[in-house]
């Protein structure tokens, strides 16, 4: 699988298999978990520092509420690996990884010149997000 | 009769299944039987067609006339702006659709 | 009005860049249809019945003359000779080419303009009172905090696949021509005590199959903290949304499920965090964008009179114009819903004809409508006559603002791949009905919205009197609605009972408007008096 995983971390990719998020609250030694659409991503907030990778579920990619667990999450200070995996679309990674995401598991695979030129186009954005883009309202004001 | 429409893909112009491709008048349609699912699915993935549906039509004098009245406007033109539609000088055309 | 700078400019340009690429790889066939639908309609594309439909937005519904030629271009050039002006106070072109939407972005980009956001499940173009900056009775013009909005909420990463289309409107008069309530989002700028302006924020507005009026969820919000007000919102109905039927998603159905204070609570509680994240545009960004607003060097001086000898022209000015803040100036309606014609279609010789006298005679500055006409903000007095025999030139000198004839009608079965009845004939075969003038105004304010599906793009649920076309059995068929509103006192209308067809329906408005006239008392307009007697009396008269 590990191949397939589009990856914008310098670290090694993390091995341990992701269990579901009620698995994760009861029994919570894994390091690797995964967040369905729909589920709170607020609950994994009292354990961000033990976990290595959080992977996102979107079952379509019009699914849009994983953007916001992303946020969440980084918000809350989450450092590790956090994973888009599911229906994603190259046209939906510029967003995604403004979000927070570090890393891509896509269902179907990715036209590499496609996504890079989708990741460089827009020279500057209006918001503060998860990345270090910085807002023009930033570059106007000094 | 049941015939085949959609949209063209790259302009949006609403065609008509003839039974060897598409065209922009609906008296060219073919009664596809049971083949429109196939052709819809063959003609949408080669990108000559949008959307393509399946519509009950009847045949009179007066050519092919599809059954429901949104297709009759697609056929024809909006019934408001008549100098638009595809028989800009026939006055009596707007009948047909209603 | 705002200018861009460089960085809006780029952002622009790459948006027409990244659509045509989307755009080739659809043709190319790199992209199903299924995946290319969410991305073309970010973007305003539709496909309708007879052609692909571009919406383009027009910000809180101000354009100038140079933009408004363009769009006379783009009418003459990629489409049919004329455009459409919606109730979000922005175009739309009917006879669209997929292949040609990536150069027509490319053309707007010139003169400031784009298509972002104007359909799909996003954050729609921010709407505002078309008076804004010209009204006697607002407290700030209003446009400085939709700009800010507006780039706020332009490509927001979090917030570009919400569940449903997310509507924000705002102005900042007591009086409302922007539909406030009606959308998911309405901001109503006020002062505190202390005499700081903020937002009156109301939540879960709109139209549709399940009509909601907007609830006041906070009474008020610092102005420099609404954008991260406005993600909190966002934030809660976009995590806890139902995303598994459509018809259930809008944020209105949220507020509703949740109730109001328990969305409010949750709004709360997101907003308290947000706030520490300084995701809020600075006061000197405000400051930056406020300045283009700044009022035009209104002369100062000028006479108010008007010479009314032209009995013509005297009717255009009592029901066309409205009171301006500046001495000698006035406010200009004009009226897009010439009886005969379509309400809201306007060709691009008349787009000219208006962008000329704009620059003229209106500090180059036009005004798109709610009611799907156009507003020349800032005239002289004493140049109306001349702007009127202009416009009648034009033939943009009808009068009916706000009058019987002067029909919201979405573009119904004679564009919409939606619709289930036709609209446009209905307002046509109402229009001709009440066409003569004296009748109108003895009327006197009536306001008709006419959909074709129940989607409400006419807003039928906020026309005094609402008329809902459905399918029946494959025939259109026409269901009247009364009482309802679409300004500060806006309410739901209610469905009178059995629907008609064609013919019958106008019949039935003809009725509804001879029981106003018996029934009326001094100064009631039609709503006044419908609330007043209760929908008995009219459907006696209907049904009876």
């Amino acid at each position: 699988m590990a191949e397939d995983i589009i990856r914008f971390r310098d670290d090694e990719p993390h091995e341990e298999p992701a269990v579901s998020l009620d698995a994760f609250l009861d029994q919570s030694n894994a390091t690797a978990v995964r967040v369905e659409a729909g589920e709170d991503a607020r609950r994994l907030i009292p354990f961000l520092d033990r976990l290595a990778l959080i992977e996102v579920d979107f079952p379509r990619f019009r699914d849009g509420r994983g953007y916001s667990s992303a946020r969440i999450l980084r918000e809350a200070g989450y450092k590790g690996e956090l994973r888009a995996s599911g229906d994603v679309l190259v046209d939906q990674m510029l967003f995604m990884r403004r979000c927070g995401f570090d890393s891509f598991a896509p269902d179907a695979p990715i036209d590499p010149d496609v996504l890079d030129a989708a990741l460089n186009r827009y020279p500057y954005v209006y918001q503060t997000a998860a990345d270090a883009a910085v807002p023009v309202w930033k570059l106007r004001h000094g | 009769m049941k015939i085949l429409t959609g949209n063209d893909l790259a302009t949006g112009d609403v065609i008509w299944w003839t039974g060897s491709g598409w065209s922009r008048h609906v008296e060219e349609s073919a009664d596809v039987g049971e083949k429109g699912d196939e052709i819809a699915q063959t003609e949408a993935a080669a990108r000559r067609v949008n959307g393509p549906y399946i519509i009950d039509a009847s045949r009179d004098e007066a050519g092919i006339r599809p059954a429901h009245i949104k297709d009759r406007i697609r056929a024809l033109g909006p019934t408001v702006r008549l100098d638009l539609s595809l028989k800009p000088a026939d006055p009596t055309v707007g009948t047909w659709v209603i | 009005m705002y200018r861009y700078d460089h960085y809006d400019q780029a952002i622009v340009d790459a948006r027409v860049d990244e659509f045509r690429d989307q755009t080739a790889r659809r043709l190319a066939g790199q992209m199903t249809e299924d995946q290319f639908k969410p991305l073309r309609l970010k973007n305003g594309l539709y496909l309708q019945l007879h052609a692909y439909m571009l919406r383009i937005a027009i910000p809180y519904g101000t354009l100038n003359s140079r933009q408004l030629r363009m769009l006379g271009h783009i009418a003459r050039t990629y489409d049919r000779g004329y455009g459409h002006f919606t109730t979000r106070q922005n175009i739309q072109y009917h006879w669209i080419k997929l292949q040609d939407a990536p150069d027509i972005l490319a053309e707007l980009a010139t003169v400031e303009m784009h298509a972002i956001q104007t359909s799909g499940e996003s954050i729609r173009n921010i709407s505002a009172d078309q008076y804004a900056g010209a009204a006697a009775d607002e407290i700030c013009d209003p446009r400085p905090w939709a700009e800010l909005i507006r780039q706020a909420t332009t490509f927001h990463p979090e917030f570009s696949y919400l569940p449903r289309k997310f509507k924000i409107a705002l102005i900042a008069s007591p009086t409302d021509r922007a539909a406030l309530r009606w959308h998911d989002l309405a901001l109503r700028i006020v002062r505190n005590e202390a005499g700081e302006e903020g937002f009156e924020v109301f939540a879960g507005g709109g139209m549709g199959r399940t009509p909601f009026i907007a609830y006041p969820i906070r009474a008020f919000c610092p102005a420099d903290q609404i954008f991260s007000y406005i993600q909190a919102v966002l934030r809660v109905w976009n995590s806890h949304a139902r995303r598994d039927n459509i018809h259930k998603q809008r944020m209105k159905i949220l507020v509703h499920d949740l109730g109001h204070e328990e969305f409010t609570r949750q709004v709360e509680e997101a907003f308290a965090h947000i706030l520490t994240l300084g995701t809020d545009f600075p006061r000197a960004e405000y400051e930056r964008i406020a300045a283009y607003f700044a009022p035009p060097p209104f002369e100062t001086g000028l006479p108010d009179e008007i010479d009314r000898a032209d009995p013509d022209f005297a009717l255009w000015v009592d029901r066309q114009t409205a009171p301006h803040k500046a001495p000698g100036y006035a406010i200009v309606n004009i009226s897009l819903k010439r009886v005969g014609g379509i309400g809201g279609d306007i060709t691009a010789e008349q787009m000219e004809a208006v962008a000329d006298l704009a620059e003229r005679y209106s500090f180059d500055d036009i005004r798109v409508t709610h009611g799907q006409n156009l507003v020349l903000p800032h005239v002289r007095k004493q140049d109306l006559y001349a702007v009127w025999q202009a416009l009648d030139a034009a033939g943009l000198a009808d009068v009916n603002l706000d009058l019987v004839t002067d029909i919201i009608a979405c573009p119904g079965l004679d564009y919409c791949s939606l619709a289930n009845a036709r609209s446009i004939p209905i307002a046509q075969k109402i229009a001709q009905r009440f066409a003569d003038i004296d009748r109108q105004l003895e009327l006197g304010e009536l306001k008709i919205k006419i959909s074709g599906c129940i989607n409400a793009c006419g807003h039928h649920h906020a026309g005094h009197i609402g008329i809902l076309g459905v399918d029946r059995k494959g025939t259109e068929n026409y269901q009247l609605l009364l009482g309802g509103s679409g300004a500060e006192d806006t309410s739901l209308g209610k469905i009178t009972g059995p629907g008609f067809d064609e013919d019958g329906i106008v019949d039935a408005v003809e009725k509804t408007t001879d029981v106003y006239l018996r029934e009326r008392q001094d100064g009631e307009r039609f709503l006044d008096t419908y609330r007043r007697i209760g929908v008995e009396p009219f459907k006696e008269a209907i049904y009876g």
